[in-house]
């Protein structure tokens, strides 16, 4: 039978998904009309508050002199410890975090007391006198997570994940091995930097509720903690946020301290009280990503396969478990990266010191397990005296064969291998391997350095419940459509992509679409906007709600169009049939008079997932993303400076639900992760725990003159085998990974200092003194004899 | 208002209290009250219900509060598209966390919320500024949070771009934007951006409105010394700065507060009086005397570099990682000298050059060479009652090499962990003729290297006398360890600098720029 053609408009019209839209909020946030939380009208009578803070790194906290601090001007409250009416408690695990200190400081910065005044400058000016009202009595403080570890100080138990061939299969191949490496790396943590800091503005509402204005990834678990903290049910607690200001992490379970003390003001108060810290107190209150420190024997063969691995992970946790067991397990599970390891076996231990609880950063742990497996590789090749590259392939998981993780999931998605090759040719690797040597051989002072590194990142949250979405999709009768969902927008572009999708399910024009706030009196029990999921989980569940619309409004469709509702086509703003169109408002419009219900709920779970978290084994991920780049570096071997003159990165969203947005996610990890193994390095005082970088003026973020001179990125062509939204896949985190190759060719161009025969015991950050540190220690290693 | 006519001792009587008046969203504002410490950003945000600029780290770093400020230009011309000068008005970037509001007296200040009204085209509106669309169109933004001050920091160098008649390079656009953070995009799309907004039709600030707007608030400006509430003093002449000065010698003074603005913000110091530099002309003063530059105590950090540099551009890397624009805009090379920082970029080069300090005490001029005006860390020679009025810069003896080095963490805008400034002159023969090596962050001020200096005066310019030299150094100093660097990496980063310019002055075989420096200056 022969369908009546349809019309040109709709022949024509490109799919809405894999567009690359702007951002939806671009037009606000280039007039300054985006509001952030601090942006807001304030509520007549809002009354700010600031946090007093421990000066020193542990004691016992004897008394404070809350007296000196009411007589403070403009100061209208006091609130510590004892004045919470429920849990002093916000540890998203381990309930080991209490919300202000009792009786034991743990780290200089630990909030104490807070104070609530007229003006914000009035609490953070008595907040300030912190070290003059508190009596403390002066604990002995463990600063280093190795000299916590040897003492046995940990957050949580140690772990340890290991596969072998057989049982004693490793020890004996790490024995048999050809060839061993044994070894100590050391990589640092890294500062979320959110242009926005944390602020939360709570309003009390009637009958005992209250509204929170909070810039968090996780507005139900911010619900949950507050009404644990004012001993009230959920119902009652309002949390909602329209955009951060960025999050990376840093917004997932650390909002909470700052979450809890506004509320708690605001309803002992009975008045709108507005946390919002300034940008040192910010560094010095909450945690970052985990500096590790790495303990490894791998053994292997003369073209450099791993036959065998052991490695021991120490991480940095700070005072509390916070989200310390989950990024040391992503840290185990992300060693691998894209090599097959034979036989293996991983000790993580979170250390306990008295610094700021780390937390959640981009990659949660999976950077930092990953890069160790890379520097191993790249040291493997300079004792062989191969290409790094070629032992990378050489190591690669199999298609079908050596492709079991060490945690026991099959990689059935890679393309790694293809997706390399193509980057070498695209980024004409061989010929600047070849320019490189070259270069450096006729240049005594500046030396370049080059390297190509890969990314395998799994995708899910390795708790299975997190794993999981819903999404209200309101159809209005004029055809406009509101969407709420529970992912939080933190710039990645979650309410861009989500708005795509659901103008794709309805056939409409993108700009029929609205994204609002995340708020918990809409999609409840959210999950934290986090481990890249965002857009595949709530797309996901926007999707199915706008689905179940479209699948309502079809009846009415074949109806008004007079044809069989098979023949419908969704499309071009319009449904299509029988050679007729009905612009969709007229359909809604139809629909309504029709008393269909126009609004649907969405929600969506993960396939497939299970994990034991005694016995680190399962199917953790749902895919993998792949990614691979190729850095250029110029070292400065006098000064231990060097600079970044080219980046080619190839990279794999699966079929991508925005272009622009993907790119600017993988440019902006390659950026941001270069800086965490380039400039950003935090120092503590050794004596007193106080943090010394805590303000952009000494912690130092990339900026633009950083960025190289060349820097091309591209998709790479792919569809996710898994069934994701539109086949996409995860962008967020694993692009983070692709600096690796900036550190080393750091590394590269120091090893061409010896010859290339010298391994370089570079550590990251590879700051000026760490470059020029590896540098004297690659000379002095080279003028020994052999 | 009557004004009471200026009294021969102006600095002791307080004349009464004035408001502080500037242009905003194209209305003359009157702020009554003590202010003098308010931050602009505070003042915007609080006070005038405009949320667009934002607050990222309240210390003048990240850029994300960046505003535009425009006062009608003195006889200076434009020095370029940096340095934007509009129908008379000249325009500067600056950080409205650490401005405080009387500074804004008789300026205009223009914030993200104007840009879309510059210049629309006909029809219903909002027009976003072309670099506004720009960043729209290239993806520029994802959490929009630094975006306000990025695209700000483009119109500064979209109009000095427009007024010169050319197109800025992505190297130009990375300095114009060194002073804004962002941790989302790299940046890349926000250079291509900047460049993209000179493809559409040109849209330019109302410059001449706003100039004729200034001039009638100046020419309303009652006469007399100018005190606006909370002490904060602005003398119009150094004679009155002068007579104040002395009359209130523990008055805090004040130029481009990229300092003293951090002892509000962060450490809530009270100032107590506060005599402003900013509104007293011959500070500004910017010329050669003879063979001597002198460089007022006023003069921004971005001008006094651009004259240094006129001396050797090799001294014009420093001056851009000296500071981004914004803080180069506000921040005075006179207020990096007297403020006498141990790690300060501006007295090592001076000291290199030989600078003398001309300081003015009432009516008492007397002249001290920077080398003996640090007497230790943050101690110097300023009397009671007494100010820098003026660095005078004698001009290098021809064939003198001139160095500004720096080593930091991050290229640019970074506190350096060393930074040095050497003059070095050889005769016919290959010998040392003179020689001049100061460093900054090897000691508790900064200072010249004496033994190395004399390691290498009137010896032969050989790798030999280098080696001495290097050994020397490390007699001279007494680095100490702290979050920047090490004082074993202090020592040896200061010892390569000392190499890198033997390497390229050597007579042998020396090294073009290209073979030394990361990012040699184009020639």
């Amino acid at each position: 039978m022969n369908a009546p053609a349809l019309p040109d408009a709709v022949l024509a019209a490109k799919p809405e998904v894999g567009r690359s839209r702007p951002h939806e909020s671009a037009a606000l946030h280039v007039a300054g009309a985006a509001p952030y939380i601090d942006d807001l009208p304030e509520l007549a009578g809002t009354l700010h508050a600031a946090l007093g803070l421990s000066p020193i790194a542990h004691g016992r906290l004897l008394a404070i002199d809350r007296a000196a601090l009411q007589a403070l001007p403009g100061v209208v409250e006091v609130l510590s410890a004892a004045d919470l009416p429920g849990a002093n408690q916000c540890g998203p695990i381990v309930h080991d975090e209490p919300i202000l200190a009792t009786d034991t400081v743990h780290y200089l910065g630990q909030p104490v007391f807070a104070v609530i005044a007229r003006t914000r400058e009035a609490a953070r000016r008595a907040a300030a006198q912190a070290a003059k009202v508190l009596q403390l009595e002066p604990l002995p403080a463990v600063l280093k997570a190795r000299e916590a570890h040897a003492q046995g100080l940990h957050v949580i138990p140690s772990m340890t994940l290991q596969r072998e061939s057989a049982p004693g299969a490793l020890d004996a191949a790490l024995a048999a091995a050809p060839h061993r490496l044994a070894g100590q790396f050391q990589l640092g943590g890294q500062e979320q930097f959110y242009l926005e800091g944390q602020i939360s503005y709570a309003c009390p509402t009637e009958n005992r509720g209250l509204r929170v204005h909070c810039s968090t990834q996780h507005p139900s678990e911010m619900q949950h903690t507050i009404a644990h903290a004012l001993g009230w049910q959920a119902h009652q607690v309002q949390v909602e946020c329209r955009r951060m200001g960025g999050g990376f992490g840093g917004k997932e379970s650390q909002s909470a301290v700052f979450a809890c003390v506004a509320a708690v003001a605001a309803v002992r108060l009975g008045r709108p009280v507005k946390l919002r810290v300034d940008r040192d107190d910010d560094f010095m209150i909450t945690g970052r990503r985990h500096g590790f420190d790495f303990d490894y024997a791998v053994g292997h063969d003369a073209e450099g396969r791993v036959l065998a691995a052991e490695v021991t992970m120490i991480s940095n946790a700070g005072w509390s478990a916070d989200l310390s067991g989950p990024v040391m397990t992503r840290a185990l599970c992300h060693f691998d990266n894209a090599y097959w390891l034979p036989e293996v076996r991983m000790h993580g231990h979170s250390a306990r010191t008295n610094t700021q609880s780390n937390t959640a950063f981009r990659g949660f742990g999976g950077p930092q397990g990953a890069l160790a497996i890379e520097v191993i590789l790249d040291s493997i090749a300079r004792r062989l005296g191969r290409d790094p590259l070629e032992v990378r392939r050489a190591n690669f998981y199999g298609l079908g064969e050596r492709n079991l993780t060490p945690y026991g999931q099959t990689v059935e998605d890679n393309v790694i291998a293809a997706l390399v090759d193509q980057l070498v040719a695209d980024s004409d690797y061989l010929a600047r391997r070849a320019a490189v040597a070259d270069f450096n051989a006729g240049s005594p002072v500046l030396k370049k350095g080059l390297a190509l590194t890969p990314v395998k990142f799994g995708i899910s949250f390795n708790v299975k419940q997190f794993n999981q979405a819903g999404a209200l999709v309101h159809l209005y009768t004029d055809g406009s459509v509101l969407v709420n969902h529970g992912g939080t927008e933190m710039g990645q572009g979650l309410n861009t992509k989500v708005a795509q999708v659901v103008a794709e399910e309805l056939g409409i024009a993108f700009e029929r679409v609205r994204v609002t706030a995340t708020d918990t009196q809409k999609v409840a029990n959210t999950s934290a906007t986090a481990a890249s999921t965002g857009s595949d989980l709530n797309g996901k569940a926007a999707q199915d709600a706008a689905r179940q619309l479209r699948e309502r409004l079809v009846p009415i469709a074949a109806a008004q169009l007079a044809v069989d509702p098979a023949a419908l086509r969704f499309v071009a703003d319009a449904v299509h049939g029988g050679g007729r169109s009905l612009p969709f408002p007229a359909l809604v419009k139809a629909a309504y008079l029709e008393r269909v219900q126009l609004w649907s709920d969405g929600h969506y779970a993960t396939p497939g997932l299970h994990w034991n978290r005694e016995t680190l084994q399962g199917r953790s991920f749902y895919y993998y993303a792949y990614g691979a780049a190729v850095s250029e570096v110029l070292v400065d071997t006098l000064s231990g400076e060097h600079r970044l003159l080219r980046a080619d990165l190839l990279h794999d969203v699966g079929r991508s639900l925005n272009p622009a947005l993907d790119i600017g996610q993988i440019e902006g990890a390659y950026v941001q992760g270069y800086g965490w193994l380039s400039s950003e390095e935090l120092v503590w005082h050794p004596q007193t725990g106080k943090l010394l970088t805590h303000a952009p003026s000494t912690y130092k973020i990339p900026t633009a003159t950083d960025v190289p001179p060349v820097f091309r990125t591209r998709l790479f062509e792919n569809a996710n085998v898994e069934d994701s939204i539109h086949r996409s896949k995860a962008v967020g985190e694993p692009p983070l990974l692709l600096p690796f190759s900036a550190f080393l060719a750091i590394r590269d161009a120091v090893s061409a200092v010896g010859g290339h025969r010298i391994d370089p015991p570079l550590r990251a950050p590879a700051t000026p003194e760490a470059v020029l540190d590896a540098i004297d220690a690659v000379r002095a290693a080279a003028a020994r004899p052999a | 208002m009557s004004t009471p006519a200026p009294e021969p001792n102006a600095g002791c009587s307080a004349p009464p209290e004035r408001p502080v008046r500037f242009v905003h969203r194209g209305r003359v504002v009157e702020v009554h009250g003590p202010q003098a410490c308010r931050s602009v950003l505070n003042w915007l945000r609080e006070d005038a219900q405009c949320p667009g600029t934002k607050e990222g780290c309240n210390e003048g770093d990240c850029g994300a509060c960046t505003v535009l400020i425009a006062e009608p230009a003195d006889e200076r011309p434009s020095a370029g598209p940096d340095d934007p000068v509009v129908e008379g008005l000249r325009l500067r970037t600056v950080n409205s966390c650490i401005q405080f509001l009387p500074t804004l007296h008789g300026k205009a200040l223009i914030t993200v919320e104007d840009l879309a009204g510059f210049d629309p085209p006909p029809g219903p509106g909002p027009h976003l500024h072309p670099v506004q669309q720009a960043l729209v169109d290239h993806h520029g933004s994802q959490c929009g949070f630094c975006t306000p001050g990025f695209a700000v920091s483009l119109l500064a160098c979209y109009e000095g771009h427009q007024a010169a008649g050319c197109r800025p390079s992505r190297e130009d656009l990375a300095d114009a934007l060194a002073g804004n953070l962002c941790r989302c995009t790299g940046y890349r799309p926000i250079v291509d951006a900047g460049l993209a907004a000179f493809d559409a039709a040109p849209r330019r600030l109302p410059a001449a409105a706003l100039r004729a707007q200034l001039e009638a608030l100046a020419a309303s400006e009652a006469p007399g010394p100018v005190l606006h509430a909370g002490g904060f003093h602005a003398p119009r002449s150094l004679d009155e700065l002068a007579a104040l000065r002395l009359a209130r010698p523990q008055a805090t003074l004040l130029a481009g507060s990229t300092d003293i603005g951090l002892w509000v913000s962060k450490q809530f110091r009270a100032l107590g009086d506060i005599l402003y530099l900013g509104a007293v002309p011959e500070l500004k003063r910017l010329a050669w005397e003879g063979d001597t530059l002198v460089i007022g105590a006023g003069v921004s950090l971005e001008e006094a570099w651009r004259a240094l540099a006129a001396l050797d551009p090799a001294l014009r890397e420093m001056g851009r990682r000296f500071a981004a624009p914004p803080v180069r805009h506000a921040g005075t090379l006179g207020g990096n000298v007297a403020n006498g920082s141990p790690i300060g970029d501006g007295p090592p080069v001076l000291m290199a050059l030989d600078a003398q300090l001309r300081l003015r005490r009432g009516t008492r001029l007397r002249t001290v060479p920077l080398d003996d005006f640090y007497l230790d860390y943050m101690k110097n020679r300023l009397e009671a009652g007494e100010f820098l009025e003026a660095i005078e810069v004698p001009r290098p003896a021809s064939g003198t090499v001139l160095r500004g080095e720096k080593l930091s963490k991050r290229h640019d805008c970074d506190i350096s962990a060393v930074s040095a400034g050497f003059a070095l002159r050889l005769d016919a023969a290959g010998q040392v003729a003179a020689v001049r090596l100061a460093f900054g962050g090897l000691a508790a001020t900064v200072r010249r290297a004496s033994q190395a200096e004399a390691a290498i005066q009137g010896q032969p310019w050989t790798e030999a006398t280098l080696r001495a030299a290097q050994a020397a150094l490390a007699r001279d100093v007494q680095p100490l360890s702290d979050l920047r660097a090490s004082a074993a990496y202090r020592l040896r980063g200061a010892q390569a600098l000392l190499e890198r310019l033997w390497l390229e002055t050597r007579l042998v075989d020396p090294l073009p720029p290209a073979a030394l420096r990361l990012r040699p200056a184009p020639v």
